[in-house]
Formats: structure tokens, C-alpha cells, sequence
């Protein structure tokens, strides 16, 4: 692998696939800023010939992309915020305490994330829906705060925290819950942040539930809204992918920042298996 | 005592969450399952074992399995092969690696609900990016989403893309769990690339391939999104998966009761995979 030739086609290699990779999104953000005429050209062009950043702003117009944007980071912002508090009290509980029908609770914990969401969907909705809950921000987000999956990335991370600082927090009169909110939540940050970002990430991106629980325009979550958008007849493709480049655009930011933390939180779920 | 209350007030507001939105759900589906529903999704009358039935006779089980096993065999091994090979590829410290590894972990991020409108356009038959390149070396266009021997093939080749992400990830850290040490003896033994990757890297990462196949399987039995902005099931079911068609019974056709019979088979069949994962989890621990 050393020689500059089997260099060179490693690169071409990896640069072909990279491209391929690459191109849905590039297709996404190059549509967004053609102009009506340039977007529905035949040929169609790879390469917008001329920039054209109205798009974002009329794509305002047509669909309620704003409040679609808005309702997901509330969303998905709720829900991390929840996921966090819950999954971090348990995972404490869990890893520093000890409590009669430990071993059961937890075992009903590693069950619970063996039952695909699918089952439970029929009767939550149900249940959301003889609450009033259709169309509101409590149907969207409640369902979803208690992680199984958090839980067992925080436990582990707690766990390898030293004995000693326990000890030594004992002494100085320290009880649990004190412990909790001053040692071990300011020393797990990235285990933390891992969590956030992968619960942020999988409620922005969540289908199913939201395109269930809401009706109207306004509660719509983007995902749901972007599906929308090309149905509406009139709509130019080049609206379609400004909208979907709005819609994409947080979640590419995130990667981009949080790449690493998002890397050790699935890898930490692959090791649990 | 005074731990026992603390600790149960820590846990609980995940066992409240867990008890209304996961627990109880499990019993009232198979309560439903059992029962046929007014379209309201009012308890009608207790039906025994017909809901199951109703599933297994009409081709529903059947069809949905069908197309669901295919997409499995269409979306794992390749997902995982394209994975693998870049994770290998990408396995070294040359210049510009992170740049390769930033651009192959990028679809982790995007949703199915956006990735389909793109490819949704990409596959459009006549201005279609992907027709226009095709016909740019001489392929007739092809027919992605609208006809029943393409649909289902546009929808893997659309999922492979969106797993790939999530399969370079898990294989990219598997492959650095692997101690360099061993490569370097490897090396002093005089042993090229290819055979050291075949006799060392792929016994090595065994255990994250099995986990990546159950995962990447688990997924495609659960995919929905796609199938539900690409070609709502069709063209004549071809691309009916199993959650597709759980979600017509119940919310299109509002029969909860064959929807949750539906859905309890689907937990059966996710239950046995995980239970074989379990299995070779603790193969896996004996074995290091």
C-alpha cells in the first residue's frame, strides 16, 4: 500500500464513491438555488447555471415551512431535554445505588427494548387520542421521554466513575441526590452530550408517529411537511428542494460538530450489543 | 431503607413513562388482537384467534413477508458489503481520510422523510437525474417506482444509501477496536493486505458484523417511511412491506383488531432475531 500508484487509486477510489455518496445531497442544495427555469430544464442541469437564493424565501410562502421548523425543534428539543432528566436518574439509580428488585427492574428494562415500536403504536395512539392528545405538543413528545437505550449508555458511564469520589463526597456529608446533581452530572458531559444528540437526532427525524398524531398544518413536524410539499400540484421542484435543504441543513450542522459524540454513542451500543 | 425510596424515586419517572406507553400498550394489543373494532376503535366483540387468521388467509402475512424477506435480501448483504469495504478502505491514516469518513458517515443524519422527496425525484421517470445519466451512456430509462419488477429495487437502492451511515460507523469503530499490535506482527510475517484483512480483520470483527446483520435486519422489518412517500405499497403491493400494511389495517382501514395481530406477529418475528443475537452475544464474550 505504500507505493504512489496504489496510493493514487486508493484516492480515485474512494473519491468515486464519495461522490456517489454525496450526490443525493449535493442534488438537494444545487436544486434549492435554480431558478424555476433552470430547475425544470430538459436536459436537466447537474450544475445550477445561475444562483438563485429566492427560493428559500418563497418556499416560506407556499408551505408553513416556519412553523414546521419550529414545532420539530420543539419537539425534538422537549424530548432530549426529558430524555436526558429520565434516563440519567434511572441510570444513577442503576449504577450507584443499591434497592430491593434491582435485578428485576433492570431485566424488565433490557426487555423493554426488545418490543419493536411498531406493537405499541396502535394502542399509544389510541390512548393519546382518547386523551385529546391529537394535535398537541404532550401527544407528540410524552410518549417518548423514558429511553431504554439512554438509560444503559449512562449507566455504563456512571459505573466507570472512581469509587473514591463517592467515598469521599460521604464524608464531607454528601447524600445521593446531592451527588447526583454535583459531581456525577457536571463529570458525564460527553455521555450527556452523546445523548442529546442522539435523541435530538432521532425525534427530528421521527416519521411515523408525528405523520399519526397530528392533522393540522400547523402541528406538522417537517418531516411530514416535506413530504407534503410535493403534492401541492403548482409547486416548482426547485421550492421542493429548498425546503428539503432547509430541512436537512440542522441535521448536516449537527454532524458536522457532533460527529465524534454520535460515533461513541452507537459504538457504545453496538459493544452492549 | 431510606436508599430503597430514593432509588425508586429515581427510577420512577421512567417506569411511569414505561408502565403507560410500553407495558400496558403490549397487553391492550394483544387484548385488541383478539377483539374486532368499530371503525372508531371501540371494542366491537371478543373474536378469539380469527383476527390471525383473517391475516394468515388473506395473503396479507403472506405478501407482506414476501416482500419484506426480498427487501431484506436486496438491502442487508449489500448495505453491509458497501460498508465494510469503505470502512477497510478508509482504515488508515493517509491525508484527507477524514474528509472520506465525514462524506460515508453523512447519511446517518439524514431522515427517511427527506431522503425520500430527493430520491423520489432522482427516481422521476422522465426528469429524473438518474434516467438522464443513464441515458447519457446509452441506457434506456428505467422504470424506478412505477413498475411492480422496479419498485421494490428504487427502495433498496434508496435504503442502502440511507443505512450507509449507520453500517460505516459501527464497522469504521469496529475496525479500530482492533489492536495494531497484531497488525504489525502480520506484517513482520509477510502477510499483504488482502490476506491480512481476510484472516485477521474479518475473524476480528466478526461479532460487529453479526451485530450490524441483526440490526441492519431488524431495521428493514421495520421500514416504513420510505415505502409510504416512495410508492404507498405499490405498484401492485410490490412493495407492501409488513409495517406498510400494519399501518393501512389499523389507520387507513381502521380494523385495530387484524392491525395489532398484524403487529403482535411482527414482535414475534423481531423476538426471535433478538434472541439469536443473544445468543451469539454470549459466544462473543467467550471468545475474547
Amino acid at each position: 500500500m505504500k507505493t504512489p500508484w496504489t496510493k493514487t487509486l486508493l484516492y480515485a477510489l474512494l473519491t468515486i464513491c464519495a461522490a456517489l455518496v454525496l450526490y443525493p445531497v449535493l442534488y438537494t442544495f444545487f436544486m434549492a438555488v435554480m431558478t424555476p427555469e433552470d430547475a425544470s430544464a430538459y436536459p436537466p442541469h447537474i450544475i445550477p447555471q445561475s444562483i438563485d437564493l429566492s427560493n428559500f424565501t418563497e418556499v416560506f410562502d407556499i408551505v408553513p415551512i416556519g412553523s414546521f421548523i419550529g414545532n420539530t425543534f420543539l419537539v425534538a428539543g422537549l424530548t432530549m431535554l426529558g430524555q436526558l432528566v429520565t434516563a440519567s436518574m434511572a441510570a444513577y439509580a442503576f449504577a450507584k445505588m443499591e434497592f430491593k428488585g434491582k435485578n428485576v427492574i433492570f431485566s424488565m428494562f433490557v426487555a423493554t427494548m426488545m418490543i419493536p415500536w411498531e406493537v405499541t403504536m396502535i394502542p399509544n395512539y389510541l390512548t393519546v387520542r382518547s386523551w385529546g392528545w391529537l394535535d398537541t405538543y404532550q401527544g407528540l413528545t410524552i410518549p417518548f421521554l423514558a429511553t431504554a437505550f439512554g438509560t444503559f449508555l449512562l449507566r455504563q458511564f456512571f459505573m466507570q466513575l472512581p469509587k473514591e469520589l463517592f467515598e469521599a463526597a460521604k464524608i464531607d456529608g454528601c447524600g445521593h441526590i446531592r451527588y447526583f446533581v454535583s459531581h456525577v452530572l457536571p463529570l458525564s458531559r460527553p455521555a450527556l452530550g452523546t445523548l442529546a444528540i442522539y435523541s435530538f437526532l432521532s425525534m427530528y427525524n421521527s416519521y411515523l408517529w408525528p405523520l399519526l398524531v397530528t392533522n393540522t398544518p400547523e402541528m406538522r413536524t417537517v418531516q411530514i411537511g416535506i413530504s407534503m410539499l410535493e403534492f401541492q400540484e403548482s409547486t416548482a421542484w426547485n421550492l421542493v428542494f429548498a425546503g428539503t435543504a432547509l430541512v436537512i441543513l440542522p441535521s448536516l450542522l449537527l454532524l458536522v460538530f457532533g460527529l465524534k459524540q454520535l460515533v461513541r454513542g452507537m459504538a457504545a451500543g453496538a459493544l452492549k450489543g | 431503607m431510606r436508599e430503597n425510596m430514593l432509588a425508586y424515586g429515581f427510577l420512577a419517572p421512567s417506569l411511569l413513562l414505561f408502565a403507560v406507553f410500553l407495558f400496558y400498550p403490549m397487553f391492550k394489543s394483544v387484548y385488541l388482537s383478539l377483539h374486532s373494532t368499530d371503525p372508531t376503535g371501540q371494542i366491537a366483540a371478543y373474536v378469539g384467534l380469527d383476527n390471525f387468521k383473517a391475516v394468515f388467509q388473506s395473503g396479507l402475512f403472506l405478501q407482506g413477508m414476501k416482500v419484506t424477506l426480498l427487501f431484506v435480501l436486496f438491502t442487508v448483504p449489500t448495505g453491509m458489503l458497501a460498508a465494510l469495504i469503505l470502512a477497510a478502505l478508509t482504515h488508515n491514516r493517509f491525508k484527507g481520510m477524514r474528509i472520506f469518513q465525514f462524506v460515508f458517515s453523512l447519511p446517518v443524519v439524514l431522515s427517511v422523510g427527506s431522503s425520500a422527496v430527493i430520491w423520489k425525484f432522482l427516481f422521476h421517470p422522465t426528469l429524473g437525474m438518474l434516467n438522464y445519466l443513464l441515458g447519457k451512456v446509452g441506457i434506456d430509462p428505467i422504470p424506478w417506482l412505477t413498475s411492480p419488477d422496479w419498485a421494490l429495487i428504487s427502495i433498496s437502492i434508496m435504503t442502502i444509501w440511507m443505512n450507509l451511515g449507520f453500517n460505516y460507523i459501527i464497522l469504521s469503530s469496529g475496525l479500530q477496536g482492533i489492536p495494531d499490535e497484531i497488525y504489525e506482527s502480520a506484517k513482520i510475517d509477510g502477510a499483504g493486505p488482502l490476506l491480512t484483512f481476510r484472516k485477521i480483520s474479518m475473524p476480528l470483527l466478526s461479532p460487529t458484523l453479526f451485530f450490524v446483520t441483526v440490526v441492519s435486519i431488524i431495521g428493514a422489518f421495520q421500514s416504513f417511511g420510505q415505502i409510504n412517500i416512495l410508492t404507498r405499497g405499490g405498484p401492485m403491493d410490490s412493495t407492501n412491506v409488513f409495517v406498510y400494511s400494519i399501518y393501512q389495517e389499523a389507520f387507513v382501514n381502521f380494523r385495530f383488531g387484524t392491525g395489532s395481530a398484524q403487529a403482535l406477529i411482527l414482535f414475534a418475528v423481531i423476538m426471535l432475531l433478538t434472541l439469536i443475537q443473544f445468543k451469539w452475544v454470549e459466544r462473543k464474550v467467550h471468545y475474547q
